[in-house]
């Protein structure tokens, strides 16, 4: 693998972060991002650029200098309406050698875990996934990426000092989104698509955006998730009605999915989905640790199970003892008169 | 069709040890399996080639003890396998890995699909598939649930994203990773359990694929492991709330407006 010279790494300068959209719209993990981004290039006295791929974003670029972002690298073109990584990555591979950044973050997310790899094949650099931590060696410029690994039972920091640019994902919901500032100003950078050669990509025929089905754990703020405690469909349909009245998402352990009681895409833990949520209410589940290592970094965690004993009720921030059929009517209840 | 299926070998449990001088995972003396996701690309291969007809060939990196998930994808349907093994692979990170995967498939030839799974659960990078369509310069879609459609030059999938899902069209040769909801991997048969004992399972080295050596291994890899440390324990003093459940529910109430969660 070509490594650079270290004349060639000081020619890489400023932060990117690759803004996450869906729909059009730009999602919060982007000024998340944003405000990571800041301090990195701060510690370098460098730019925060903030890159946005898509169709009809144009209008979206000073919300992100009020995040903090100096320069927005903009390619707004309809083509780049649906998600087509193959031609994603062409374009940013190609902005990359053109304006060579230092640091690239992109989220964690499903398009950015399927898109971001591609790109660092192509531009021949290393990224670390599913970051929870960076910093920046002020002095040398390599970033410090702490990830989790192990299903969250080790640390790793990682470091790659030989390429650039240095490459990140980034889960939604573990750095802070900062303040936005209206008086900031900043520039943008408008980008078309070029020579971006649209043969051989693939095709994107229809785009389902089934809100209700759309599960979204990895944005919700509040989780009320449930397990083999819930003994069946019907105890779902109450966990949909209580997340309902909190504007939360549903979750679910391995042994509620594989019952068929609740859809994969609800799943949390080692082989679902990592949350990271302000509040998870645990409703049924033991919590071994498959679950555990998805959903022990929430911010609150309450667990409601008959046995005392459980992991989960161990480890819970909140352990309610007792019948979850006649407890979650009642937690309801109290909320309804709130 | 020709598909070949990517799995991997990964500890059994998730108590990870590491090698406090290298900071490599110890796989020696653990006990491993088939990486859980890999066993849906699998079976999907197998479907595939059921209703479809053509070849299954199942690849992996790895250990020589990583000769038994080889024997595992054979019981369950595959029909041959190749292993990747040599020091000089040691060390590689994704980019190396996918290096290596992606010179293997290109050794074998004709290939249509390539299936990988979600992501391996020791690592947890979901990185390597898009990366073996990145060496290839074939098109890729990960977290696929299902397939809708197979033509003779493409396939038509189902692709989970956060605010649903989307349909695409891929024309061969393609990429796919796939989750948990696309099959029900099956169990092997006895007849599937004779072949994979009898088998023979070639050996490739770097040489064999064309690989460089400085894309592979430590040399290969840009990422280094420079510390690993045990997580911060969370800090809790566990609240325990029994008594009716009108008491319960109001005690919680309680909890959570303190913090202003309701
Ligand atoms: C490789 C591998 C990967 C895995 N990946 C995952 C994963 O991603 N996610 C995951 O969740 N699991 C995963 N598992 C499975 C995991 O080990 C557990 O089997 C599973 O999480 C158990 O689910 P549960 O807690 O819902 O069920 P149980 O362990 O059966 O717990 C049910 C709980 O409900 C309580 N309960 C029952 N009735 C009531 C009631 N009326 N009121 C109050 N409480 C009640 C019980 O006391 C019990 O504590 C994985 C396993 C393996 C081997
Ligand atoms: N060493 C390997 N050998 C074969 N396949 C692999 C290897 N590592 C990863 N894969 C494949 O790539 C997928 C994603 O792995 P990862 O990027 O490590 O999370 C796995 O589910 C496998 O299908």
């Amino acid at each position: 693998m070509i490594t650079l010279t270290e004349q060639e790494r000081s020619e890489y300068r400023n932060i990117w972060v690759l803004a996450e959209t869906q729909s059009g719209s730009i999602q919060p993990v982007t000024y998340e991002l944003v405000g990571a981004a800041r301090t990195l290039a701060d510690a370098r006295q460098s730019e925060v650029w903030a890159v946005v791929l898509g169709s009809g974003v144009a209008g979206q670029a000073e919300t992100l200098v009020a995040y903090g972002a100096d320069t927005v690298l903009l390619v707004d073109d309809a083509r780049l309406a649906g998600f087509c990584d193959e031609a994603e990555a062409r374009v940013l591979v190609r902005l990359i050698k053109k304006y060579k950044p230092e640091v690239v973050v992109g989220a964690a997310t499903f398009r950015g875990r399927a898109l971001i790899p591609r790109v660092a094949v192509m531009a021949n650099c290393g990224l670390t996934a599913d970051c929870t931590g960076l910093a920046m060696d002020s002095e040398t410029g390599d970033l410090l990426q702490t990830r989790p690994a192990f299903g969250g039972n080790i640390m790793a920091t990682i470091r790659c000092s030989n390429h650039r640019p240095q490459m990140a994902t980034v889960r939604p919901r573990v750095m802070k989104a900062p303040v936005p500032d209206e008086n900031r100003t900043g520039r943008v950078l408008v980008e078309s698509m070029l020579d971006t050669d649209l043969d051989k990509m693939k095709k994107i025929l229809q785009i389902f955006h089934n809100k209700e089905a759309a599960v979204n754990l990895s944005d919700a703020r509040i989780i009320i998730s449930g397990g083999r405690g819930m003994k069946g469909r019907e105890g779902f349909d109450l966990l949909r009605r209580f997340a309902a009245k909190v504007g939360g998402a549903v979750g679910a352990s391995r042994a509620a999915v594989d019952a068929g009681w609740i859809p994969y895409a609800h799943q949390v833990g080692q082989t679902g989905q990592t949350v990271q949520s302000t509040l998870y209410i645990a409703c049924g589940i033991s919590g071994q640790i498959q679950h555990l290592v998805g959903m022990q970094h929430c911010d609150m965690i309450v667990a409601i199970d008959k046995n005392p004993d459980t992991p989960m009720m161990q480890m819970a921030d909140i352990a309610i003892q007792g019948d979850l059929f006649e407890i979650i009517p009642e937690i309801m209840n109290e909320i309804t008169k709130l | 069709m020709k598909i070949v299926v990517c799995i991997k070998q990964v500890p059994a449990t998730s108590d990870a040890k590491i090698d406090p001088e290298t900071k490599r995972i110890i796989r020696e003396g653990q006990k491993a399996i088939l990486n859980p996701f890999d066993l849906y690309a699998l079976e999907e291969a197998i479907q595939l080639k059921e209703t479809y007809g053509g070849e299954v060939i199942a690849v992996t990196m790895g250990p020589p003890k990583a000769d038994a998930v080889l024997r595992e994808a054979i019981a369950l349907g595959a029909d041959r396998a190749v292993h990747l093994c040599d020091s000089a692979f040691g060390g590689s990170d994704t980019w190396a890995t996918s290096y290596v995967l992606a010179k293997a498939i290109e050794k074998i030839g004709g290939v249509d699909l390539v299936l990988c799974g979600k992501q391996a659960v020791d690592g947890d990078t979901a990185q390597v598939g898009p990366g073996i369509a990145a060496h290839l310069d074939w098109v890729q879609a990960t977290y696929v649930m299902s397939v809708e459609r197979v033509g003779t030059t493409s396939i038509t999938v189902k692709r989970m994203h956060e605010e649903g899902y989307d349909l695409c069209e891929l024309s061969f040769p393609a990429v796919l990773t796939v989750v948990k909801d696309i099959n029900t991997p099956r169990v092997p048969t006895l007849k599937g359990r004779l072949a994979a004992l009898q088998c023979e399972i070639p050996v490739w080295k770097p040489a064999d694929i064309g690989a460089e050596p400085s894309k592979i291994g430590l040399a290969g890899s840009p990422t280094r492991v420079v510390k690993t440390q045990p997580p911060e324990p969370r800090q809790t003093r566990t609240v325990r709330i029994t008594g009716t459940p009108q008491e319960c529910a109001k005690a919680l109430i309680r909890e959570l407006r303190l913090r202003s969660l309701v």
